[in-house]
């Protein structure tokens, strides 16, 4: 899927994307939190044919129905509320070395302190995967710990 | 005495003020133009002639035109600003060229003066981006493709602000061609130090003016804003411009969080400065100049198409796009209104201010309105007409 992300200067930032049925749906994200979800006109794609205001609660209620971001949602916002941890989202690339290996490969938690809690996987979410999980390219790693732990999860996973 | 009288005045203006917003709530219309025409009631030759409390309402007047630019200012970030001028340059000073045109050419039609044209060239040429938003978000337009081309727009026309309004005031002060060379470069010099203090050292700035109070940073906040719109007046920059490059300095959640502080503030003072332009306005002067008005506005609505129609066509957006483009930047308000107070507070044409508030009245008004009309009428040009209605 390919998300087309345009910046709307003075509102925020809108990402648009287009279905394998060819119905383009976009969220403009208001840098005040609330967000629209508007649907495309099958005609004319320029065109907004509904448009309908969320707040933040009500867009994290529909990202909750809808799926996985709400996760990296609630992740983000412990974040916010404690202070010195920190949160990431590292994707398996397909080159990376342990595409096609487990998480217990990565002895990640015992050489940087730092947990994976979740792996995002299209449109799953493992979460609290276990040792012998096998990554594959193009899943999202979701790593938990401190500033330095996080970073050094991320040069484990690309250089092993 | 004197007092209560100025108490019940300003109680009943702003009272009368608090009514007509509600009244342009009710029907979804900016207010601009209500509060221009009590500024006309209220002023000399109006119905209801104020007497004690012009003093405040023209310092009110001042620190609103400071306001209205410093949260506008808050709006963007540098960086938007920076990539904006990259990508949209061409569309912007086509947008500059086409709308600026009938103004000056009215001015010097009428042998206003090379001064009188500068004034009226920015009155007619920049949209009211608080129209525009309110009116893009009442229509659910906000996703539409044409919308980043809008609102970039709107960018490049602020900035242009940003260095149109020295100038302006450099030639209302009388000041020759040396001292307005002289204006722009200090004009020139002070925005590329705000943009790269903005850029560089954002941080910086936010820690010295950000507090967990919000009582503390409404007072360092509004201190600063004034400050340095102050400053930049000595300097002949224009208060304002200070004030809008302030506000850009500013960003991220500190600016969140200042606009929210001083939007009520806001409110009030820049209502108080759209009165004090309809108080200094004579009603009797309306008349004459309404036809002039009326054809400007006229052609203001055929330029700002075409520049919609131009800047829509180059990004790729089809017919329905391109004219809500158009249709989107019809509306003229405050920004028109600051170039011609500054105007007319230094003396020129006397029916520059009565054209100014003829012109806003009629685009703040009837500019939402064909916006509505875009989409319909797109569909029309779209599809055409079918043969005659089978029984």
């Amino acid at each position: 899927m390919d998300t087309e992300r345009t910046s709307l200067p003075g509102i925020g930032f809108q990402h648009v994307f287009t279905t394998a049925r060819n119905r383009r749906i976009g969220v403009v994200s208001h840098r005040s939190g609330r967000r629209d979800l508007v649907i495309y006109d099958k005609e004319d794609p320029d065109s907004a044919l509904v448009s309908v205001e969320l707040s933040v609660d009500e867009a994290n209620g529909l990202a909750e129905l809808i799926g996985t971001p709400r996760v990296t949602e609630r992740l983000a916002e412990l974040r916010r509320q404690v202070d010195g941890l920190a949160t990431a989202q590292l994707a398996i690339t397909d080159g990376s070395p342990f595409d096609g290996n487990t998480l217990g490969d990565t002895q990640a938690r015992s050489r940087t302190g730092a947990s994976i809690v979740a792996v995002v996987r299209g449109h799953e979410v493992v979460a609290s995967p276990r040792p012998d999980f096998t990554f594959h390219g193009g899943d999202i790693v979701v790593v938990v710990g401190t500033e330095e732990g996080v970073a050094a999860v991320a040069t484990i996973l690309t250089s092993g | 005495m004197h007092g209560s009288i100025l108490l019940v005045e300003l109680g009943a203006v702003i009272l009368g003020l608090g009514l007509l917003g509600a009244l342009s709530v009710r029907f979804s219309i900016s207010p601009i133009p209500l509060y221009l025409l009590a500024g006309l009631a209220f002023g000399q030759g109006g119905v209801l002639p104020l007497a004690t409390s012009e003093v405040f309402i023209s310092t009110g007047a001042e620190i609103g035109v400071i306001l209205l630019l410093f949260t506008l200012g808050l709006e963007y970030t540098a960086g938007e600003l920076v990539s904006t001028l990259r990508t949209s340059a061409p569309a912007g000073l086509v947008d500059l060229v086409l709308n600026a045109a009938p103004g000056v050419a009215v001015a010097l039609i009428l042998d206003w003066g090379l001064v009188a044209a500068v004034a009226m060239g920015g009155i007619t040429y920049v949209t009211s981006s608080g129209i525009t938003a309110k009116v893009m978000g009442d229509l659910g337009w906000l996703g539409n493709r044409e919308t980043p081309v809008v609102l970039s727009l709107l960018v490049f026309e602020d900035l242009a602000m940003a260095l149109y309004l020295p100038i302006l005031t450099a030639l209302l002060a009388g000041v020759g061609l040396l001292g307005g060379a002289a204006t722009l470069g200090i004009a020139a010099v002070t925005i590329t130090v705000i943009l790269i203090i903005a850029l560089r050292y954002g941080r910086q700035v936010e820690k010295l003016v950000a507090s967990p109070s919000d009582e503390v940073l409404l007072l360092k906040v509004l201190g600063l804003v004034l400050l340095v719109a102050g400053i930049a007046q000595q300097l002949q920059v224009s208060a304002a411009v200070g004030a809008f490059l302030v506000g850009i300095a500013l960003s991220g959640p500190l600016a969140h969080t200042a606009r929210q502080i001083l939007t009520p503030l806001r409110d009030l003072f820049a209502a108080v400065f759209f009165v004090f332009f309809g108080l200094n306005t004579n009603p009797a002067d309306l008349p004459p100049v309404a036809g002039i008005a009326a054809l400007l506005a006229v052609a203001g609505i055929g330029t700002k198409l075409a520049t919609g129609w131009w800047a829509g066509r180059r990004a790729g957006i089809a017919t329905t796009g391109r004219l809500r483009a158009g249709a989107a930047l019809l509306p003229r308000g405050e920004f028109n209104i600051v170039i011609a107070g500054l105007a007319v507070a230094a003396g020129v044409n006397p029916r520059l201010g009565p054209l100014a508030a003829a012109y806003v009245l009629i685009l703040a008004v009837t500019g939402p309105l064909l916006a509505r009309a875009a989409e319909p009428l797109a569909r029309r040009l779209r599809r055409p007409p079918a043969p005659a209605p089978s029984p």
